[in-house]
């Protein structure tokens, strides 16, 4: 099997669950509280019968399940959300204005986990057993089990209220026009407090995967044969031990980003980030069903396209499954 | 069972946990008793801090609720929920996962393609939908969990049962004459319980913490006092009285770290020969 | 002769909680250049940690406590880490017993030999790669400029170890030392990888160290032989007279118990059938979804054979020779695609789900892996009593059959209140076959029901299963990759090859006058056939 069949494969994978993903919002939309029609009517101010019944028809919302199903599918293949009622704009428009704050805060974080995670991982399990290695480990199941939102807003207390050394919310100082390297670390400043609660959680994950990657790596055999040549340590740690034990870290990392997309829901929020997390949010409390879904599908066909990129990174890596056992 | 208690209880981590998680619950039951008002009852003047009025020791919110009783209140929802939402996502994953392992072929397919496509959707976020839709109650949002926690049991009860099914016990079995459920049920799952209950504890302290994030972003039951919801309610005024959310993030912490530890714990002592490789 | 490597006084602890303090303890010997010398013993004798500690190699809690190490000149055992590294690949290489995971499974394989002219500053990268190619020629691999460039997946098991080989090599060391390296291969490729050390031994002039628990194997190569027992040699020779002419009483009942080639003459058949298997076949096809072809392997190919009442028939094959698929489809744990499966005239393979759940108590086996086949949650009444109750047995009943059994294959009736782990693997394989025998089958099938115990209990298991068939009459099924094994217990013996049953007779005719070259290389492969077995 070669690359370009493996590729085509995944990527016909990906449709096929963005397809029922798409088929699941449907049917949250339509399990939605209230009828959509009374929603809108009562949003535009003019709840009356007559133009509720006009919306319904409008919207196709007279026509049988299938018709509607139809109608939304192709109305997402069009990259047609729906409209939002309280933001009177198109969803896709609000979410495609709040993507690449999201995009900058969860690929930061995700980053900057993966590398604190490995390289605490690894430090880690060197030292196996010692002192620093007890500090890591206990550190780590600290960060695990603390709660992300609790952790933003203590951050906002420590460092931004009491130190003042960063920003508490937005992701630029309103009204100070700052342009180039200004405006770059303005940004960078702000992004400190958000990327690195969002990225904590996750960090620890990565580092306790890396920790016992590496610990059970060490134990094969193959590490044995590598000291039976005579190498030296460092060199079997680097070239032996390590590509083994990162190889599923950073394939289940991966895996695992999508859930940065929920908790940038939480730490967007906090910190009054202007992604789609806190667009999430605000529709939400608006009860702004619409939005609120729209987002959902962005969200998780971002996840989709980010693990076939993982899964496509993997098989370049991994002799194994690339190659297909020729020989 | 004793060289159960005591792998367990060489685990020092473990029995820290074990003896927070004994207090929250002792909190959880007796906090009728404790504070019999309910914990939304306004008591005394608002913001009070921690310690400087006698009977309110953790002192008051905006509003002039006894925090004290807010937490104690509060400990028995994220308990109930964390237990039965865990529950729940077993009663989907066990049997799913076992029916995938043992049958295989095309029902290891169709159950492993729906489990995938669960696990690949933001658990999160599907949570947030799920109970923004559903309307915000006790139940619903316990649902909402369950739902968005049950892939992973799946898939690791697949996973055991793929291997179990492989041992010849099972085969010894099938050649006593035993039915196909019999087998699955007497012979495999039995097997596959340590992984599972381990599993469940570190389920129940994801599900606490995304119980309070729920309650937090304002999806908690309106009626029910809730961590996540005191953390939230004071997060407009985090500038002037931090320990307003500083406090029931401290419970949670601690509830979810207990019950990581006890995970380990019980990891230890299930599996002595995993365990033995980790350390 | 002078040796190259003479250790003194060695011993080496184990940790705490252990079940002996020491793993080996007052190990004396001399290696000589040139000669294999063979430490033989049963798992847990210490065998391969004493060849760990010289390699500076051993587990993380286990310590040289006490003894020296002469190599060269020098004590190993003393010498700095950094000395002994540069020691290890260079004078002394290793290889071991599990070719798959004793190599990097992301590196090639050209890489991973020339890594170790690196680990000792040999020569440039592509002087290294020139060097890694005569080894990999040296070694016998075929196609040398793929293999270089092949993933260790890419290869067979004999292929693999060929590559460990000439990785050890490289640095031509005066000291090889192997460890159990053929013990995962099937025959007629240990007879190759036996022959190949050999040859390399004696180009190379290299003092080896051998590592193996079966007397075959040291018959075939041995020049010295070493006996462990508990961490202690209880033996120590030439191998001619370690074979011909042992002193310890532990080595007498070793060499008593490797199956020797001495045949039996076997029972005269009887006329009568259990079983009789027509034109079976099944073929595995994996499943190439969209974008992969399918592949099929035809695992069993149209065999046809019988059993006779009372008659022990042995199928004897290598791994992938279809031996298993045929005794597990006979008891339709697999689906044959065709043919019939005839029990006293009635076809197992066209019953229904339902009837053959009532007719699974005529055929029973008794299975390969002792720590496995027993359900660690239930206790042996239980794992033993299942059966005859599900068929409808009283309960009472059942259970004082179980404990006579328990009786009957030499344990006591109170192992039934225990469970599984409380029993050691020739302990489990009696209640194994106990477990068979509670269902009064009509036919047994045994796969290679011996083949994970140490020679010693394989002895013991043997008798036991030799007795029983005859005091009982019982008609077997005994599937092994062990000729000797099969020679010993079997009236007929079946040999298989690709799916394919090519020659099956009298064990006489079969060992003595085989008609195919398949057989007739099995036969020569099988190491130690000259020496013969103990008298």
């Amino acid at each position: 099997m070669d690359i370009v069949t493996a590729i085509v494969g995944r990527l016909l994978k990906a449709v096929i669950t963005l397809l029922m993903i798409v088929i699941l919002n449907f049917f949250l939309i339509h399990a939605a509280p209230g009828d959509p029609a009374a929603v809108m009517a009562g949003e535009a101010g003019a709840a009356d019968a007559k133009y509720i019944a006009q919306l319904r028809e409008q919207f196709g919302l007279d026509q049988p399940l299938m018709v509607q199903f139809w109608n939304y599918v192709s109305g997402v293949l069009q990259l047609d959300l729906g409209y939002s009622y309280r933001q009177q704009m198109p969803v896709l428009d609000l979410i495609l204005e709040r993507l690449p704050a999201t995009l900058i805060l969860t690929l930061t974080a995700f980053g900057m986990s993966l590398l604190l995670g490995i390289v605490f991982g690894l430090a880690a399990a060197a030292r196996q057993g010692k002192w620093s290695d007890t500090v890591i480990t206990s550190l780590s199941l600290l960060f695990y089990a603390t709660p992300l939102f609790w952790v933003a807003l203590m951050a906002v207390v420590l460092f931004s209220v009491k130190l003042g050394w960063f920003p508490a919310f937005g992701y630029e100082t309103v009204g100070a026009d700052y342009v180039g390297f200004q405006m770059v670390l303005d940004r960078l400043k702000h992004l400190v407090l958000p990327a690195f609660t969002l990225g904590l959680f996750f960090m620890a994950v990565y580092l306790r995967m890396t920790r016992s990657s590496v610990l059970e790596v060490s134990q094969m055999d193959f590490v044995k044969t590598a000291r039976a040549k005579g190498l030296q340590e460092n060199v079997i740690r680097r070239r032996h031990i390590l590509r083994n034990a990162l190889l599923p870290v950073v394939t289940l990392a991966g895996l695992q980003a999508g859930q940065l997309v929920g908790g940038a829901v939480l730490t967007e929020t906090v910190f009054a980030w202007p992604g789609i997390g806190r667009l999430m949010f605000e529709s939400l409390t608006a009860r702004d069903y619409n939005t609120l879904l729209g987002v959902f599908l962005i969200s998780a066909a971002m996840v989709i396209l980010f693990n076939v990129v993982t899964d496509l990174v993997y098989r370049l890596i991994d002799p194994r499954i690339g190659a297909g056992g020729a020989a | 069972m004793k060289d159960f208690f005591k792998r367990f209880s060489r685990n020092r981590g473990a029995l820290i946990g074990l003896f927070i998680l004994v207090v929250v619950i002792l909190v959880a039951v007796f906090a009728p008793l404790l504070y019999p008002d309910s914990p939304w009852k306004m008591v005394q003047r608002p913001f009070l801090a921690p310690f400087s009025v006698d009977g309110f020791p953790l002192g008051t919110d905006t509003l002039g609720r006894d925090v004290a009783a807010g937490l104690a209140h509060g400990a028995r929802v994220s308990l109930i929920v964390g237990l039965v939402s865990t529950l729940v996502a077993l009663l989907i994953g066990v049997p799913l996962g076992a029916l995938a392992g043992f049958y295989g072929g095309l029902v290891d397919d169709g159950a492993m393609r729906f489990t995938e496509f669960f696990q690949t959707i933001p658990n999160f976020a599907l949570a947030i939908v799920l109970v923004a839709i559903m309307e915000p109650t006790l139940p619903t949002i316990t649902l909402a969990i369950a739902i968005v926690s049950w892939p992973p049991v799946a898939r690791l009860v697949r996973a055991e049962v793929l291997s179990l099914r492989r041992r010849e016990f099972v085969d010894a079995a099938r050649l006593a004459g035993l039915s196909n459920m019999r087998i699955l049920f007497g012979h495999i799952l039995p097997n596959a319980m340590s992984p599972i209950i381990v599993m469940a504890s570190l389920m129940v302290a994801t599900a606490i913490l995304l119980e309070s994030s729920l309650s937090f972003l304002g999806l908690g039951d309106p009626n029910i006092m809730s961590w996540g919801y005191m953390i939230g309610a004071a997060r407009t005024v985090i500038r002037n009285a931090w320990w307003l959310s500083f406090i029931p993030g401290v419970a949670i912490l601690m509830t979810v770290l207990a019950l990581n530890l006890i995970g380990e714990g019980l990891n230890d002592a299930l599996n002595p020969r995993l365990a033995r490789k980790g350390r | 002769m002078d040796s190259v490597l003479s250790i003194r006084d060695l011993a080496i602890s184990l940790p705490p909680g252990a079940d002996r303090d020491y793993a080996v303890q007052n190990i004396e010997f001399d290696l000589t250049p040139g000669e294999i010398l063979c430490v033989v013993g049963e798992s847990g004798s210490g065998k391969s940690m004493t060849a760990n500690a010289l390699m500076g190699l051993l587990p993380d809690l286990v310590h040289v406590t006490r003894g020296e190490a002469f190599f060269e000149g020098r004590d190993v055992l003393a010498l700095p880490d950094a000395e002994r590294r540069k020691l290890r690949g260079d004078r002394i290489g290793m290889i071991f017993q599990e070719p798959m995971s004793a190599l990097n499974p992301l590196m090639r394989i050209g890489d991973q030999i020339a890594e170790t002219y690196e680990a000792h500053g040999r020569y440039t990268p592509s002087e290294r790669r020139e060097r890694a190619l005569d080894l990999i020629r040296e070694v016998g691999l075929p196609e040398p400029e793929k293999i270089i460039r092949a993933y260790p997946f890419q290869l067979s098991g004999g292929q693999r170890q060929r590559a460990m080989i000439a990785m050890a090599l490289a640095m031509d060391p005066a000291v090889l030392i192997a460890d159990e390296p053929t013990t995962a291969l099937d025959v007629t490729t240990q007879a190759q990888i036996l022959d190949l050390i050999k040859s390399l031994q004696e180009r190379h002039g290299m003092a080896v160290m051998f590592i193996t628990h079966d007397f075959g194997v040291v018959a075939e190569i041995a020049d010295q032989v070493i006996v462990m027992r508990y961490g202690e040699i209880v033996e120590q020779g030439g191998a001619a007279q370690v074979l011909e002419n042992p002193q310890h009483d532990y080595t007498k009942a070793l060499l008593a118990a490797v199956p020797s080639d001495v045949v039996p003459s076997g029972q005269e058949t009887s006329e009568q059938h259990v079983l009789e298997v027509r034109d079976l076949r099944k073929t595995y096809k994996t499943r190439g979804g969209l974008f992969k072809a399918t592949r099929e392997v035809r695992a069993i190919d149209g065999v046809s054979f019988t059993v006779g009442k009372g008659e022990v028939l042995g199928i004897v094959g290598e791994s992938g020779s279809g031996k298993s698929t045929v005794g597990r489809s006979i008891v339709r744990l697999v689906e044959a695609d065709s043919g019939q499966i005839l029990l006293d005239g009635e076809d197992m393979n066209a019953l229904s789900t339902e009837e053959l759940r009532s007719a699974r108590r005529r055929v029973q086996m008794i299975f390969q892996d002792p720590y496995a086949s027993l359900n660690p949650r239930k206790k042996i009444l239980s794992a033993i009593s299942e059966g005859p109750i599900t068929m409808g047995t009283p309960v009472a009943e059942a259970h004082a059959r179980a404990r006579d059994l328990l009786e009957t294959v030499g344990l006591d009736a109170s192992a039934a209140d225990r469970y599984p782990h409380e029993f050691s693997g020739g302990q489990r394989q009696r209640i194994g076959i106990a477990r068979a025998l509670a269902m009064d089958p009509d036919l047994i099938i045994a796969d290679e029901a011996v083949s994970a115990l140490d020679v010693s209990i394989q002895a013991q298991v043997l008798e036991l299963l030799r007795d029983l068939q005859q005091r009982l009459h019982l008609s077997l099924l005994f599937i092994t990759h062990d000729l000797r094994v099969a020679a010993q217990l079997c009236d007929r013996i079946a040999v298989m090859q690709h799916g394919k049953l090519v020659e099956i007779g009298s064990v006489a005719e079969v060992f003595l006058s085989p008609k195919q070259d398949y057989t007739r290389n099995l036969l020569a492969a099988v190491p130690g056939t000259e020496w013969g077995g103990a008298a």
